[in-house]
Order: C-alpha cells, then sequence, then structure tokens
C-alpha cells in the first residue's frame, strides 16, 4: 500500500489535494498549509477535514453558544460545564448526574434503524466517557404528516432501532416526545439523550496527561463504517483502487456497547483510567487531537496497530472511520496489566496503540514511517469560526400578522365537545404507546415515573451498588415546539424551555440544569441563521431568568430539502433533582373525591396552537407569551407541595390547553372528574395554550395549606371541581364523555397507520 | 438462622440481574452472584436466570448462553431437584438447555412489547409460585420481542394434562403464545420459566403495577427455610 508520508508531503508541495471534495473551504485549506509549514498529507487533510467539518468544529454556531457561557445564571451545582463530552450537576449527598442530549437526524432519514440505534450508543458512550454509569434514555422524535407514505418507512425503522439497541443495553427509556408535521418529511429529526450518575469524586474527563502514559483503544473492531469521504483521498491521491460504494451509515452492535458498558465501569471502580474518550463522529481523528490538545500536549501513535475488522483499510479511512462501540483511554505503564485484565473478563479487545509525549505535537507513524504530524489544538480547537450573516426572513412579518383570532371557533357545547375529541386524537396529541411500549421502561428497577408521564424519574440510591444509601431522585424531560419556534425563534426556544422546566416541575423536583439539540436548516441560508441566532439568544436570556445553566449539547443544521427547511426546532432537556423521590407527585388523577385545581392563569392565546392546527391547518399570529418568573413561582408551588406531601396527583398543561390535560389527567387510570369552566369563554378556557400553567388534585384536608402556599407565592390557585369515580370527563354544560370514549379516541390513532 | 441463598446468574448480555438481586434480598434472602464463566455454583439454594440479550441472542435466543461453563453445572443439579426459575431470556435458555420444553419464538406483532400484563397464576404447585392462591389475577410487566411460546400439540397437551402451565396470559394475549402460556415448569415442578418479570414489580415506589411479582420470591424463599 502507497501511503502519502510527511517525508513525501515535504518534496511534493504542489501536488494537488482533494481538500474540495472532503467539504474544505480553498481558505481553510490555506490554513492548514500555514499551520504545517507544507502541504498536508493525505491523513493529515482527512483529520482537519473532519475535525473542521460543522459537525466537529460548531463554525458556524460557536459564536451563538457562547452566550450560554456568559449569560450562564451562578449555579452551585454545576460540576463540569459546556466542552466536555457532557455536562455533569451536583445532585446531593455526594452524587452527580451527567446528562446530554444529541443528534442523529441524517443518518436516520437515508437508513432509519441503524441511523437511529446508533444515535443512542453514541450518546450512551459520550455518558460513560464522564465515568458514570448509564442509567436512561429518552428520546425526542419528529417525523412528516403521519399518513405521509415516507413516515410509514422512516418512524417504524427509527423505533426499532431505538428499541433494538436501547433494550440490548439494559437501559431504561423513561420519555421523550413523538411528534408529526409536513416539515420533516425528508428531515426528520431523531434526537437521543441519556443520563448516567456518578460519585462526585469519581469524574473522569477527555484528557490525555503524562508523558510515557498508554493509549488504548478498545470496543469493537475497526471497520469500514461511515467513511464516504475518505474514498476520495484514497483514489485521488494513488491509482489504487477505492473502496467507494461503502455504506455510509454506521451499524451498531449493542451487545458490544453493553459489555463495554460494564467493562468501563469496572476500569473505574479499579482506578485504571487517568483519561478518556468516547470515539463518535470522527473516530480516531477526534478522539486523540482532543485528548492530546486537552493533557500534556503530544502524543505518538502508531496507527498500523489499530486493530482492523477489515485489513485492506488505509491509514486515511481509519482515522474517518466512525464504528461504533469504541473507546480510548489514558493509562499510567503500570496500570496497563490490571487494565487488560478487565477488558478480557468481558472480551473487549483492547490494544495499545500509542504513548503520551510533552512534544506538543501528535505524531501518527504507519509501519515505521510518518504520516501526521501536527500541533494536536490546532485541529481540536482552532477550527474555522464563522461570522455567518442573517436577517428576518422575507414572509415573517406576514406570518406573524396572520392572526389566529380570524379563525371559525367552535361554539355551543356540541361543537366543543367534538372538538375536544378531535384534538385529543390528533396525531401530535394521540397516544405514543404505539412508540414506546416498544421501548423497556422497567429494566434496572430504578424507574419511578416514565412516559406517558410529563418526566421519567428514577431513584438514585441503587443505580450502584455499594454507595452511600440515598433517597434522591432526578427528573428528566425534553420538549420542543417548532410551530412556536417557526412564529418566533426567541420565544420558540424559551417556550420549549418553559415547557421541560414545567413538566419536571410537576413531578415535585427541583429543575437543575439543561442540554439542548438545536435542528435548524443550513447556516449559509441568512434566514435560518436569524432563527438559529434568535433561538439561542432566547435560550440563554430563558436559562438566566430561570436559574438553569445549559451544560451541553448539540446543533444539528442542514436539516433542510432543496431551499426549505425544517422549522426551527430546539429542543431543550431539563434534569431537575428530589430531594426525596418518595415523594414524586404522580401524573393525573389518582384517586375519586380529590380537588381539581388550575394553577395559573389562562388567556386568549391560540397561535402555533394545537388546535389552530388540528380545526384549521393553520400556523400564523404569536405563540403564547412566555413567562419565565411565572413558570419560577409555578415549580416553586409544585416542589413545597410535593415535599410536604400536599399534592395527589399533577399534570402539566400545553399543548391542547386544560381540556386536554383533563382528559389526560383521567386516562391515566380511568378516574373521572366533574369541573366548571372559571373563564367567561368556555373555548379559550378548554383550548388556549397559555403557559406557566399546570393541573393538580389535593385531598379535601390538604386543600387549605395548598392554598395558602399558592397565595403566598403569587400563583393563581382556581378550583375547577372534583375527582369522581364515575369513570366520565364531566365539563359543566358539555355532555359528559365516558373515559372510555376518551380512551379510544386517544389510543386508536397511531395504530390505525402504523398496525 | 442464615438467610437462604439464591444464585443470580450474569451472562455477558444479562440486563435484569441487578434487578433479580434486590428482589431475592427484598424477599428476604442473600443474592449470590453467579458468573457465566465460572463452573462454580457456590452452594446457593436455588439459581435465578434473569432476562436480557445473553451473547447478543446471536444465533437464537439463549442457544450460546446454554453452553456457558455454569449451565454445564447448572444442567444436572437442576434434573437432579435444584429449585430454578428463567424470565424472559432466562426461560429461553432453560428451553434451549433441555430443562424446560418447546421454545420461544418472534412475538406475533413482530414488535417487542413492553406493558404491565395481566396474568393468571396457573399452578401453585411450584417451590416458585406457592404463595400465590390458585387461579390467582395478578399484573406483572412483560417485555420481550420473543415470547410467543410454541410445543408440538403432544407436548402441548401434556402440559396442559399434568398441569405444567405454571402463569397464562388474560385479556389480549402478548406475542401469540400458544394456549396463552405465559410461564411452564418441568415435570417435577423445581425448574420454572416465565416470560414476565416479577422482579419487576416488588415495589411500590418503582414497580409500575404494583408489588404482585413479591409472591415468586417469597414463595421460594420460604421453601428454603422449611426445607
Amino acid at each position: 500500500m502507497n501511503v502519502d508520508t510527511v517525508a513525501r508531503a515535504a518534496q511534493t508541495p504542489d501536488e494537488p489535494m482533494p481538500h474540495v471534495e472532503l467539504g474544505m473551504k480553498d481558505d481553510e485549506y490555506q490554513r492548514v498549509k500555514e499551520i504545517l509549514g507544507r502541504r498536508p498529507t493525505s491523513s493529515e487533510l482527512a483529520i482537519y477535514s473532519v475535525m473542521w467539518s460543522e459537525h466537529c468544529s460548531y463554525k458556524s454556531s460557536k459564536v451563538h453558544l457562547r452566550q450560554f457561557g456568559t449569560k450562564a445564571p451562578k449555579s452551585d451545582a454545576l460540576l463540569v460545564g459546556m466542552g466536555e463530552n457532557a455536562g455533569v450537576v451536583d445532585i446531593g449527598d455526594g452524587w452527580a448526574a451527567t446528562f446530554k442530549i444529541e443528534s442523529h437526524n441524517h443518518p436516520s432519514y437515508v437508513e432509519p434503524h441503524q441511523g437511529a440505534a446508533t444515535g443512542v450508543g453514541g450518546i450512551v458512550r459520550d455518558i460513560m466517557s464522564m465515568g458514570a454509569r448509564p442509567v436512561a434514555v429518552m428520546d425526542s422524535l419528529r417525523f412528516g404528516a403521519i399518513d405521509a407514505p415516507d413516515t410509514r418507512r422512516v418512524l417504524p425503522g427509527v423505533v426499532e432501532g431505538i428499541s433494538s439497541y436501547g433494550n440490548c443495553l439494559g437501559l431504561p427509556n423513561i420519555g421523550g416526545e413523538v411528534a408529526f408535521d409536513d416539515c420533516y418529511i425528508g428531515n426528520p429529526l431523531v434526537n437521543a439523550l441519556c443520563v448516567g450518575l456518578l460519585r462526585k469524586d469519581q469524574i473522569k474527563l477527555a484528557t490525555a496527561p503524562g508523558p510515557g502514559n498508554k493509549v488504548v483503544l478498545f470496543g469493537a473492531l475497526t471497520g469500514p463504517d461511515g467513511i464516504g469521504g475518505a474514498s476520495v483521498l484514497a483514489s485521488a491521491t494513488f491509482e489504487e483502487e477505492s473502496h467507494a460504494k461503502r455504506p455510509s451509515v454506521q451499524v451498531g452492535d449493542p451487545f458490544m456497547e453493553k459489555l463495554l458498558i460494564e467493562c468501563c465501569l469496572e476500569l473505574f471502580a479499579a482506578d485504571v483510567v487517568v483519561g478518556i474518550q468516547d470515539l463518535g463522529a470522527a473516530g480516531v481523528s477526534c478522539a486523540t487531537t482532543e485528548l492530546a490538545a486537552k493533557g500534556t500536549g503530544g502524543m505518538d501513535v502508531r496507527l498500523d496497530l489499530v486493530p482492523l475488522r477489515d485489513p485492506t483499510l488505509r491509514p486515511e479511512e481509519i482515522l474517518m472511520s466512525e464504528s461504533q462501540e469504541r473507546m480510548m483511554a489514558v493509562v499510567t505503564p503500570e496500570d496497563i496489566p490490571a487494565f487488560m485484565a478487565i477488558c478480557e473478563k468481558w472480551d473487549i479487545p483492547a490494544t495499545v496503540i500509542g504513548e503520551v509525549t510533552d512534544t506538543g505535537r501528535l505524531v501518527m507513524t504507519w509501519h515505521g514511517e510518518t504520516i501526521v504530524d501536527i500541533p494536536p489544538g490546532t485541529a481540536a480547537d482552532e477550527g474555522p469560526v464563522y461570522e455567518r450573516p442573517y436577517h428576518e426572513p422575507a414572509g415573517q412579518a406576514a406570518l406573524n400578522s396572520d392572526d389566529p383570532a380570524a379563525l371559525d371557533r367552535p361554539s355551543g357545547p356540541e361543537e366543543l365537545r367534538a372538538t375536544l375529541l378531535k384534538v385529543l386524537g390528533s396525531p401530535n396529541i394521540a397516544s405514543k404507546e404505539w412508540v414506546t411500549g416498544q421501548y423497556d421502561r422497567y429494566v434496572r428497577g430504578n424507574t419511578v415515573l416514565a412516559q406517558p408521564a410529563d418526566a421519567g424519574v428514577l431513584r438514585v440510591g441503587e443505580a450502584m451498588p455499594g454507595a452511600t444509601e440515598t433517597n434522591r431522585g432526578i427528573a428528566l424531560a425534553t420538549d420542543g415546539n417548532g410551530r412556536y419556534a417557526r412564529l418566533d425563534p426567541y420565544a420558540g426556544a424559551q417556550l420549549a424551555l418553559s415547557e421541560s422546566y414545567r413538566n419536571v416541575a410537576v413531578t415535585g423536583a427541583r429543575p437543575l440544569a439543561v442540554t439542548n439539540c438545536l435542528n435548524f436548516g443550513s447556516p449559509e441560508d441568512p434566514e435560518v441563521m436569524w432563527q438559529f441566532a434568535e433561538a439561542v439568544r432566547g435560550l440563554a436570556d430563558a436559562c438566566k431568568a430561570l436559574g438553569v445553566p445549559v451544560t451541553g449539547g448539540n446543533v444539528s443544521f442542514y436539516n433542510q430539502t432543496g431551499t426549505v427547511a425544517i422549522n426551527p426546532t430546539p429542543v431543550v432537556g431539563v434534569l431537575g433533582v428530589l430531594d426525596d423521590v418518595r415523594r414524586r407527585v404522580p401524573s393525573g388523577f389518582t384517586g375519586e373525591g380529590h380537588r381539581v385545581i388550575l394553577l395559573g392563569e389562562t388567556a386568549d392565546e391560540f397561535g402555533g396552537s394545537a388546535w389552530a392546527q388540528v380545526a384549521h391547518g393553520h400556523l400564523g399570529g404569536l405563540p403564547p407569551q412566555v413567562r419565565l418568573d411565572a413558570e419560577r413561582a409555578l415549580a416553586g408551588v409544585l416542589a413545597e407541595a410535593s415535599a410536604r406531601g400536599l399534592l395527589t396527583g399533577s399534570h402539566d398543561v400545553s399543548d391542547g390547553g386544560l381540556a386536554v390535560a383533563l382528559a389526560e389527567a383521567c386516562l391515566a387510570r380511568g378516574v373521572g372528574c366533574a369541573v366548571t369552566l372559571p373563564g367567561e369563554d368556555p373555548f379559550v378556557d378548554m383550548f388556549s395554550e397559555s403557559t406557566a400553567r399546570a393541573l393538580v388534585t389535593v385531598s379535601a384536608e390538604t386543600y387549605d395549606a395548598f392554598a395558602a402556599l399558592c397565595a403566598t407565592s403569587e400563583v393563581a390557585c382556581t378550583t375547577l371541581g372534583t375527582t369522581t369515580g364515575d369513570a366520565m370527563l364531566t365539563i359543566d354544560g358539555l355532555a359528559p364523555i365516558p373515559v372510555e370514549e376518551l380512551r379510544e379516541t386517544y389510543e386508536a390513532t397511531l395504530p390505525a397507520i402504523f398496525g | 438462622m442464615s438467610a437462604a441463598r439464591v444464585g443470580v446468574v450474569t451472562f455477558p448480555g444479562t440486563l435484569d440481574d441487578q434487578d433479580a438481586a434486590r428482589a431475592v434480598r427484598h424477599a428476604g434472602g442473600e443474592a449470590v452472584p453467579l458468573w457465566h464463566a465460572d463452573t462454580d455454583l457456590k452452594g446457593v439454594d436455588a439459581v435465578f436466570l434473569p432476562g436480557g440479550f445473553s451473547y447478543g441472542d446471536y444465533l437464537r435466543c439463549g442457544a450460546i448462553s446454554r453452553f456457558a461453563p455454569l449451565m454445564g453445572e447448572l444442567i444436572p443439579a437442576a434434573k437432579a431437584g435444584l429449585p430454578v426459575l428463567g424470565t424472559c431470556n432466562g426461560f429461553q435458555i432453560l428451553c434451549e438447555a433441555h430443562l424446560l420444553p418447546g421454545a420461544l419464538l418472534r412475538n406475533a406483532g413482530l414488535h417487542y412489547v413492553c406493558r404491565d400484563q395481566r396474568l393468571r397464576i396457573e399452578s401453585t404447585d411450584t417451590p416458585w409460585t406457592a404463595d400465590y392462591a390458585p387461579g390467582q389475577e395478578v399484573v406483572i410487566p412483560i417485555k420481550h420481542g420473543e415470547g410467543r411460546y410454541v410445543a408440538d400439540a403432544e407436548t402441548l397437551a401434556r402440559l396442559e394434562a399434568e398441569g405444567q402451565v405454571v402463569v397464562r396470559y388474560l385479556g389480549s394475549n402478548p406475542n401469540g403464545s400458544l394456549n396463552d402460556i405465559a410461564g411452564i415448569r418441568n415435570e417435577a415442578g423445581n425448574v420454572v420459566g416465565l416470560m414476565p418479570h416479577p422482579e419487576h414489580a416488588i415495589e411500590e415506589l418503582t414497580g409500575g403495577p404494583g408489588t404482585d411479582g413479591l409472591g415468586f420470591f417469597t414463595s421460594i424463599l420460604k421453601r428454603l427455610v422449611n426445607a
């Protein structure tokens, strides 16, 4: 095999290199030449092209994302912030939680099963690399219209991919979202979240300190996965047969990942790991440059020692391979035997491929010849940064002035009742049991709440054997609403945070920290870039106002087909903590004779609402008002009421308004209710999507204490009625609806399409 | 008196071992970890084969696990009367090891199914179900992709005639199992295989449907203490 060496590169300075085919701009390529003082070898070009890609370098988003740092609220809970594999938060009693959400949108469209499966695998390894035991996953999914032919291809494949991979890993899937909108037809969104637990003093970081320490690659063998680009290098520079036409979506092996999880935890427990990094996008290129850049600064790697699944792989391909289930660790020479013994116990291949140095250079050899010699930080941290131009979209003002007030509204009890059932059975509101019933929500035995509860809740104490007793729990929710964000990306991002924050709060948990996945069209389109800039600004401002810092996340650009971008879709995950998980508030109505109370205030707000979509296919006007102070007050009431045991049940009021919240609360356990709408306009009472509201139930004995708490906290507390034993949803003035009828409507929608 | 000792086996890819050990402890027993590559049953009084995807379910569910070194000890011990309970993947392993008749195939609906399942305890004549009332209805989670129990007509008739069906699905059959079978026992009654997961229904806080699964664990511990 002919390889392009550093010596050869120095001798052939003018040899043309295929940087354009690898997605690198001319000026970016010039910068590489300036950094190296010569042309890059094909292996070096492989490294720079992947590390400076949008996906790895955040070159278009960086200037905006900085606000998450500069505007970050002070938080004593934050142990590790942005820039590591995942953020880490102090949850008390010596415990920490680490969580992150990441997109796998494009692969999931090309090959739904493997695309979604490897999305789960990737985020789980991010969590492992912090030193944590992954304890749960959740997924935020968006597809085209439910009845579109391609949705029937993509959705079942995505669900099966998540199900087969996540279930086989033994991680409960405890929540998430499924939404449908025409705008996602060619660009489904598959955002996977993982949360892990660890002891506060056991955090691991991606760093390679200590010259002489060994660099170990362990896990699956390296094969030709996801290296479409590398074939360009091989064929353009040399006359050899290329490996082109390989599948560009990686294939996952969850069994290997499960072994890798247990192996890593045993390695951490044995304290034989100095630094660790998972291999995700950009594989060996990313792991070696990032570890070296964050450590002593140098690393020697013998690339020919990388164990291969396909022995014909070229060095450029090894560098770019995205084979799954691989990790890289830095280990002291003394600990190597213990490290290897643990890997052997779990049947995990492990190979020493290099050593940490203090040269400040990442040097790679291939059978004795030097093929890479670069300052690692230039690839890992000093990629290009773009201030992309942006401006408000041409049609934005017209969209905002298309007020839903002009739409025909249902009038009279018959129409209101029919509208309730229509909204309840609409794809975005209807039961997602067809999806979530394919996920294991029980494994590990610590799941306290899972879908369809507003947030997933886990017990912490038994997550890992041998750790101190604690009654703490964590709560997690994700939310996003592309319709709101299309109308106003600044408010839309804040509304996603508000709802996710509220979903955590209704379980009784105190929201602590945020992760986000920002799904947008092309950053090269100034109108999309405006949506992005507005969304980031909105989210950073709201995080500050709510006192919850962003700990990490991911940006997914280029979610567009031709010139048509998806609705801007910031998805926000919030992690909260319960001091005593036994005090969590169950979802919905839990028994007869409880008082049904609406917290918060309702205004006439229908822009971007579920009703406008279902009844009129309408998207226009402005989204509901953001009320961050009210959200904070509401969350405070819920946390205190839960800690004092004042609540018997709760549910967030959001998409579809109070009517949907009441119906879902009845459906949780088949308990009915009889309520009177408090306002003047029953339609507004039932379907408005005003924020900072929740539905709760209290027993007659605790009502006074609860009402007093609401009064002190200035949270509006309106008694609507009581729960009943008749299994009927009775709204004063409307014909009662049997819970069975609600259930048939709610549960029929997805099975009717997907079988 | 020392607590009865129940071995909990971990194969590569076993997932519910932590849950099984917790359930044994909740019922008052001592859970003893058993590793697939060992050949030592550590003198346990009973063995639990938990669910999961042992060896990635490669080839066939349970097909590789049955050849694990530990199984070389467990199979003769079970034949000699050691109480053994296999749930989900553990049930599949017991069938592959021919400790139980029949086989578990891909669910009729072709999807993995996770739900709280109504069940009827058909046989209390085993060391694992003695604490239930005959015919008792319980709700216990199921979660599997390959749980459709099948056997030839003769075997099926014998299972029914001899009272070897231990648990049956009530309501809609989740996977197309013949005769709605959710669990069976061997002729002697000491070996039981189940698709449902009683270890996930032992606590109000985390149990989803409740604590109906605890009876499997209290049954075996009472039996061992009284033995």
